[in-house]
């Protein structure tokens, strides 16, 4: 998508965001319990976790469209807690096809700017820039039922942009869209939300979606933060097991505690934070299945059970003495002769893992 | 080879439709025809437009004015109340007990019509009505309202029209997704706002089409005003009915059909004004 725009809509600086102790009960179901989260100006966010840790709830209540039991929202410092939906300035693009239907894709785009008293023949101006942003000129006069889901989106998009909001909200834009498009948008919006230099909070359960996007990645589970950092940081360093086990795949193979090691399979790995467990202690290593490596041996430790091809990668699954099974993802060249009951030698890469008891 | 199939396969559903169409030939198909003919027509079998140019005045042509108003008195009043009721279950919980008596209650009442609703409603505010003695029993002395004069059927007629206002405007207000509203409240929007630029417009449709189909409702109707006022009231259904059973002047009965073709040229309209408004909403509420 190549689209020139308005000066007016380059990057202008962001609004920080804090959420500070944000708590919310549904009855006997604690949706939020104590959530903190600090978000740089500019800076894009996503809330990633499992269907009901509270992710949804926790941007509704920064929007204003639900109330926090306790804890409160500040924008650009100022406690807007109390603050109603239509007087926060910020703008949300929701999950299912929010544009109002009695209205054209370029009408919905100036919708925001129309409330704003903006002259019929400026908001004209400014959907036709917008809808240009987005990739759809040749839209503007179509309704939300003669467009796509990815067009509906784009137009949702345009519409949160144009009046130009303080704080963006995305509630799982993607989710209802074929996989192609969704790739397709999502490169888009982290471009434009670059370009625009807003302030971005991104719901999502897509954990690709969340680590291609975000300059951090908040996992949550259970209405709390389980760690907020790079999406770096937590693919390769998580802070929690239920990180580890969230973001992307992983293995649990036995070991045995050593200090600052463990022994899995006869190998020493470093640890990436020691259990509290005396030494010789039985324990579970956490393992990437790209960080488990397999060459075929005669007189191998395991054997393969399966293997998946991936394209690039293939997964193989091999199943140790313990009837353990574990991943390992190979370059699809590597994976060639490890067929389905071959023996092969298995090793790990040096890096620290995660033990948990 | 799928496609010559699944040709076939349509083709053997739809003679699932054949009885029904059989139903609406022989009920509606024919005795319509019969009734734009018989218009034009004179006992003779000759074509003439005495008979429409009869039906066009009086006393037929106040029987027309006389039923126009109340069935859009009835209407509107009946419109306007409806959805107030729908608005207010539509804010309750889906699968509520509130929703299921009232969505049960709307179904049974909007069909209760004809001589067992007159007879319920003389027995309870006739001038010897149950409610009638209760109240005056407490000093509230309501025996000088007349059932059988224009409010009193105005007043029956609303007992069936606001319960099917209820039924057919309650999907529209389903449809009406709340996160357009929440859309609306992120972008700025008041309640009222929103009303006004999406809700109102939305439902607009909806119930101009739901106040046509009630018009048309009470214009047909016919039994309940009836048994009522026993043709003391000039209604096109009550006038139709006496110059058909040869009440009026023997050999009339293509002034009937004049009288009917008015009818269903009115009622006709109304309905497709319905059908339009329909088409509409789907569009946009599905």
């Amino acid at each position: 998508m190549t689209a020139t725009i308005d000066p007016s809509t380059e990057a202008k600086p962001g609004s920080p965001v804090r959420l500070a102790g944000l708590r919310r009960g549904y009855g006997q179901v604690t949706a939020l319990d104590g959530l903190d989260l600090d978000i740089a100006p500019g800076e894009l966010v996503s809330l990633l976790g499992p269907s009901g840790c509270g992710k949804t709830t926790a941007l509704r209540i920064v929007a204003g469209l639900e109330h926090s039991d306790s804890g409160a929202v500040f924008v650009d410092g100022k406690d807007i807690t109390k603050v109603p939906a239509n007087k926060r300035d910020m703008a949300m693009v929701f999950q299912s096809y929010s544009l109002f239907p009695n209205l054209t894709a370029g009408e919905n785009v100036a919708f925001g700017l129309r409330l704003r008293g903006v002259s019929p023949a400026e908001r004209r101006k400014r959907a036709g820039e917008l809808l240009e942003l987005v990739g759809l000129t040749q839209h503007y006069d179509r309704y939300a039922t003669q467009m796509s889901g990815g067009q509906q989106q784009r137009v949702a998009l345009a519409r949160a942009l144009a009046i130009e909001p303080k704080v963006l909200l995305l509630d799982e834009p993607l989710s209802a869209l074929d996989a192609k498009v969704r790739v397709q948008l999502r490169d888009e919006i982290r471009s434009l939300q670059q370009r625009l230099g807003i302030t971005t909070l991104f719901v999502t359960h897509d954990q690709e979606e969340a680590l291609s996007m975000s300059d951090r990645v908040a996992v949550m589970n259970a209405g709390r933060l389980e760690q907020c950092a790079s999406p770096d940081e937590v693919y390769t360093r998580p802070a929690t097991p239920f990180v580890a086990a969230f973001v992307g795949a992983m293995n649990r193979i036995g070991g045995i505690a050593s200090g600052t090691e463990v022994e899995v399979l006869g190998q020493r790995l470093a640890v990436t934070q020691p259990p509290e467990v005396p030494a010789g202690a039985k324990v579970t290593a956490l393992v990437r299945p790209e960080s488990v490596l397999l060459t075929p041996a005669v007189a191998g430790l395991v054997r393969v059970a399966r293997s998946s091809f991936r394209g690039p990668v293939t997964r193989v699954t091999v199943e140790l003495a313990d009837g353990t099974e574990v991943d390992s993802d190979l370059p699809s060249s590597a994976a060639v002769d490890l067929r389905p009951g071959t023996l092969a030698d298995i090793r790990f890469a040096p890096e620290p893992v995660m033990v948990i008891q | 080879m799928a496609d010559t199939k699944s040709r076939n396969r349509q083709r053997l559903d739809l003679l699932g439709l054949l009885p029904f169409l059989a139903y609406v030939a022989v009920f509606l198909g024919v005795p319509t025809v019969s009734v734009v003919l018989g218009a034009f027509q004179d006992d003779a079998g000759g074509w003439t437009l005495s008979n429409i140019s009869a039906a066009a005045g009086d006393p037929y042509l106040h029987a027309f004015v006389v039923s126009t108003e109340i069935s859009a008195l009835t209407a509107v009043i009946g419109a306007v109340v409806g959805l107030a009721i729908a608005f207010a279950v539509s804010a309750s919980p889906p699968g509520g007990v509130l929703r299921q008596v009232v969505s049960t209650a709307s179904g049974v009442l909007a069909y209760f019509a004809g001589v067992p609703l007159a007879f319920a409603f003389i027995a309870a505010i006739g001038s010897q009505g149950l409610v009638t003695k209760w109240l005056g029993a407490l000093g509230l002395d309501i025996s000088g309202f007349s059932l059988f004069g224009f409010a009193g059927i105005t007043l029956v007629y609303l007992y069936f029209q606001i319960p099917l206002m209820v039924l057919v405007i309650f999907p529209a207000l389903e449809g009406l997704r709340p996160q357009w509203q929440e859309a609306a409240s992120n972008l700025g929007a008041s309640r009222w706002q929103y009303w006004r630029l999406v809700g109102g417009p939305l439902l607009l449709p909806p119930f101009l089409g739901a106040l046509m189909l009630l018009f048309a409702n009470a214009f047909a109707a016919y039994a309940t005003a009836a048994a009522l006022t026993n043709g003391i009231i000039p209604l096109v259904p009550i006038q139709i009915a006496a110059v058909m059973s040869g009440n009026v002047a023997v050999g009339q009965e293509n002034l009937g059909n004049a009288l009917g073709l008015g009818m269903i040229l009115i009622v006709g309209i109304a309905l497709a004004g319905y059908a339009l408004m329909q088409r509409r909403t789907s569009r946009w509420l599905r």
